[in-house]
């Protein structure tokens, strides 16, 4: 089934060195990931407790969402709460009581510590052991930190999944616990391609409701649909589950050798997945192809954000014909992104953390065809006359998996295409 | 600890961010953990900037925070000076280094760096985004502008435009016109386009035009003071206060006032015909102290509309915006909590509502039109076509924008007329509704509203009124169009629970609509 992929790269990527710098990074702290978070988990709502800029933050990054009465806001620290720490932790308790109050719906409160919340070290642990006394057994309180001086974007829902693990009941069942958000038409899909292959049970983290009956044990296993997910893999494990080193599943073969992994796993052989996954991996390569047309032959260039940067960067070099100049990526976890980069082609830079005027003088010199970053750069990168793809609605958008790897391929297709049409100038 | 879903403003060094990104050559260097960058698509996005902000971040992390991220401070700025080579720095800390106490100011001093480094203090835990933008360049001032010999001919400066401000590209160029036509020329314009070079020529001005006190009028005052330049108190927003400003401004420097009115539309098209419907219509206006204020007038003096509502969410200006709603026969809201306004308007059941983004998506919850007239506001609000708010073509713009949302005299009489009609049924809602105007027309009962979680405690005055409609009044309620018909009913019931009447029927909806008659 690899007819329409270049043979892997004897170790690919694996040994290349990786260039680390330490300077600005233009990136989103981990409160964002609370904006995706809360539509999966349907009886959560996440209180951060920081300051005008962290509302002012999940407001930017929610857009419109903020109007839908979403199931989160923010605790703004005041002068009073800065005085004494003592205060802080009433003061919590107090809107913690009102909100509650109000929203009976929420089974599940997550207090979100931020920069100033972890910098006054408000032992928001502790607050939310004395909370969740307080409301047991209608809400579980729990806390983790999504601040920019711990996280950076994705690692949000690392850091929020991680904080769930150790609450999760105990079991004994042998079960395949998908761990990582995906849209709930992905989900879908991947629960439905595990059936017919004959693997199950399977269960979800993060599950849809508190309720769902989600256990781990010695006898759990779990594949990462998401590379961020470090912490969560390190709390896994301390529960005696393993975890199934596979590929993220983006692109067709990305997809494949995920499923093969996890079915291997359930002593199901690769024959099985490839008589099941026939039909949509078609659909997926005819859908690809398509995108590629306008991918293929073109230099790419990624600014770190999300972590998807080396398993995307595999599937555009491979899949699409692309060649990377360099893969930036915030944190490079090997457990994780061991098999993605064993099939990544070696050639490109690897860089893990940012100084981002030093990554931008690279990325002058190399002036690639199309450019992954984020927001604050692609409009300043466009008026330079080069072609950006916004990294953030990678996250944002059903990208995982066959049926969307058509998608995906034209994510990135979509500005070349665009450039080509406009007969206007710009800048 | 203050809950909080929306917030009208950002903290304040975003304010210091719309006057570094507003000039050319200065440079921001902003002690900030890493994820504050977050506020450079403000710029690049909402305003489309085709640039960086000009904003160094130090980009502190955890495990910097034991000793040197102080040294980390002092190496963003040389970096930034080196790299950026700006002819003046502002240096501050976000809301997370004002905690740890590093000083920037006296950091960025001892490095030597041979241009003006200016040190901000923002109390990130007291203040916000438009006191951030007014004290910076109130700094910038004091720290650059010199007295120096004015001008021959006259001369004033624009003082306020900043980034990611409401029209501010536009209000500009349409007020420089109009200053132009008195043969008044503009020496400076800041912060907007002006560079460290040009505050220092600042007092070569005759006059200052105080464009948007929120973010100005700090430097105003201290310029008045030590420089000897007054300043003007008119905003020119609307026609009426675009002739007091002509005049304000003729009589500081001893001319004539010369408006091109040629150009100006609004007069006759509010007293044309068509414009007759708009009588009375009932508005609520909340904004930015400034604006909101500007456009109570309009509404009321230009419009004919009623205003039954007017707040600003800046106390900064809370005592002006006071003034202005007593001289309206209202109470002024003064607050930051969307939510409190969300009840302000309810209880006022305007027919229009002139406000912000926020206002905005009230309105569509309440299903009342609304025309955004302030920051915050979203991409769409930064236009690419000329739209200025201020002076001549700024009058013209505002009759179009506080008329589109409402349905027009010939389309409302239409409406009326066919109202049984399939096409025009009540249901449907006027065209440029949507979808949503249908449903929340529907049966005239009071509109779904999420309950909000920071709602406040406080039951609405009075309570619900217990009175019953009989089928046939309910019936004949259900003929009212849709957009007046929530004030119909409210007005029906007080006037039945007026009489102590604890059931309407037709006659009693019909003697309560002479009663409202106007």
């Amino acid at each position: 089934m690899t007819e329409s992929f270049p043979p892997p790269p004897a170790g690919g990527c694996s040994a290349t060195p990786v260039l680390k710098q330490r300077g600005q990074h233009e990136v989103f702290c981990g409160l964002t990931g609370i904006v995706w978070l809360h539509r999966k988990m349907q009886d959560a709502f996440f209180l951060v407790v920081g300051s005008r800029t962290c509302a002012h933050l999940l407001q930017s990054a929610a857009g419109v969402m903020i109007f839908a009465e979403p199931r989160f806001a923010t605790a703004i620290l005041e002068e009073t709460d800065l005085a004494g720490l003592k205060d802080a932790q009433e003061e919590l308790d107090r809107v913690v009581h009102d909100l509650l109050a109000r929203r009976p719906d929420i089974r599940q409160l997550f207090l979100v510590g931020s920069c100033p919340s972890e910098v006054i070290k408000l032992d928001l642990a502790k607050s939310a052991e004395r909370l969740s006394a307080a409301h047991a057994p209608h809400v579980r309180v729990l806390s983790y930190s999504g601040s920019g001086i711990e996280t950076t974007f994705t690692e949000g829902e690392d850091a929020c999944l991680a904080a769930m693990v150790p609450e999760l009941p105990a079991t004994t069942e042998r079960e395949l616990v998908l761990v990582g958000a995906l849209p709930d038409v992905v989900e879908a899909q991947a629960l439905d391609l595990l059936e017919r292959i004959g693997v199950g049970p399977v269960r979800v983290l993060p599950a849809p409701r508190a309720d769902s009956g989600l256990g781990i044990g010695p006898n759990t296993v779990f594949a990462l649909t998401q590379p961020f997910l470090g912490d969560t893999l390190g709390a896994l494990e301390r529960r005696g589950a393993r975890h199934i080193p596979a590929p993220i599943p983006v692109g067709e073969e990305g997809t494949t050798l995920w499923l093969k992994a996890v079915a291997a796993e359930f002593g199901i052989g690769p024959d099985v997945v490839d008589r099941v996954t026939e039909a949509p991996r078609a659909r997926a390569r005819r859908a690809v192809r398509q995108a590629a047309e306008v991918l293929s032959g073109r230099s790419l260039f990624l600014f770190p954000d999300s972590q998807l940067e080396i398993p995307l960067a595999r599937f555009l070099t491979r899949e699409c014909g692309m060649h990377a100049v360099e893969v930036g990526t915030p944190f490079l976890h090997r457990q994780i992104l061991g098999p993605d980069l064993e099939l990544l082609a070696p050639g490109p830079t690897l860089s893990e953390g940012q100084d981002v005027d030093l990554q931008l003088a690279r990325l002058r010199e190399a002036r690639p065809d199309l450019t992954v970053c984020g927001l604050g750069l692609a409009n300043p990168l466009e008026a330079e006359g080069l072609t950006t793809k916004w990294a953030i609605e990678l996250v944002f958008t059903p990208v995982h998996f066959y049926e969307q790897a058509g998608d995906l391929a034209g994510l990135f297709s979509r500005p070349l295409r665009r450039r080509d049409a406009l007969k206007v100038g710009a800048a | 600890m203050k809950l909080s879903v929306w917030t009208y403003e950002g903290p304040p060094h975003v304010g210091a961010m719309r006057v570094a990104t507003a000039m050319k050559g200065l440079h921001y260097v902003l002690h900030a953990p890493q994820g504050d960058t977050y506020a450079d698509l403000l710029f690049t996005m909402i305003e489309r900037r085709n640039h960086r902000p000009p904003v160094t971040y130090t980009t502190f992390q955890a495990r910097d925070l034991g000793s040197d991220t102080a040294d980390l401070f002092r190496r963003a700025c040389l970096d930034a000076h080196e790299r950026f080579a700006p002819e003046a720095m502002i240096v501050g800390a976000s809301c997370t280094a004002e905690l740890i106490q590093d000083d920037p100011g006296g950091m960025a001093e001892t490095l030597g760096l041979g241009i003006p480094v200016i040190p901000l203090e923002l109390p990130s835990y007291q203040r916000k985004e438009n006191f951030g933008a007014d004290e910076t360049f109130y700094q910038i001032v004091r720290a650059l502008a010199a007295p120096c010999a004015r001008t021959e001919t006259p001369s004033v400066n624009l003082i306020g435009p900043t980034a990611l401000g409401f029209r501010h590209r536009d209000d500009i160029t349409e007020i420089t016109r109009l200053l132009q036509d008195m043969g008044v020329a503009v020496n400076v314009c800041a912060p907007y386009g002006a560079r460290p070079a040009d505050i220092a020529r600042l007092g070569a001005a005759h006059l200052n035009v105080l464009m948007y006190p929120e973010t100005g009028e700090s430097a105003c005052r201290w310029m008045e003071r030590e420089l000897g330049l007054p300043y003007t108190r008119t905003v020119p927003i609307g026609a009426g206060a675009t002739r007091d400003f002509a005049a304000e401004v003729g009589a500081a420097l001893g001319l004539a006032p010369a408006l091109d009115e040629a150009r100006l539309r609004l007069p006759w098209y509010s007293a044309s015909v068509d414009s007759t419907y708009l009588t009375g219509k009932r508005v609520f206006v909340f904004g930015d102290g400034t604006h909101a204020r500007a456009m109570a007038r309009v509404a009321r003096d230009e419009m004919g509309f009623e205003v039954v509502g007017l707040g600003c969410y800046n106390r900064e200006m809370a005592r002006p915006l006071r003034a202005a709603a007593r001289d309206m026969g209202l109470e002024a809201l003064v607050t930051d909590d969307y939510l409190e306004v969300e009840a302000a308007i309810e209880a006022a059941a305007p027919e229009l509502i002139l406000g912000t983004q926020m206002e905005r998506h009230i309105g569509k919850r309440l299903g009342i039109p609304c025309a955004v007239i302030s920051a915050p506001v979203h991409v769409q609000d930064f236009p690419a076509r000329y739209a200025p708010v201020m002076g001549i073509e700024g009058a013209n713009v505002l009759f179009d924008t506080l008329v589109h949302p409402l349905v027009m005299g010939l389309e409302e009489h239409l409406l009326t007329m066919f109202r049984e009609d399939f096409e025009f049924h009540d249901a449907a809602g006027p065209s440029h509704h949507g979808g949503h105007a249908a449903a929340s027309g529907e049966g005239g009962s009071a509109p779904q509203t999420p309950r909000s979680i920071s709602a406040k405690k406080t039951e609405p005055d009075g309570g619900p009124v217990e009175v019953v409609w009989l089928p046939a009044a309910e019936q004949e309620l259900r003929k009212i169009p849709f957009f007046v018909r929530g004030k119909a009913k409210r007005n029906t019931e007080a006037f039945a629970a007026s009489r102590g009447e604890t059931e309407i029927g037709v006659e009693t909806l019909y003697e309560a609509k002479a009663h409202y008659a106007r």
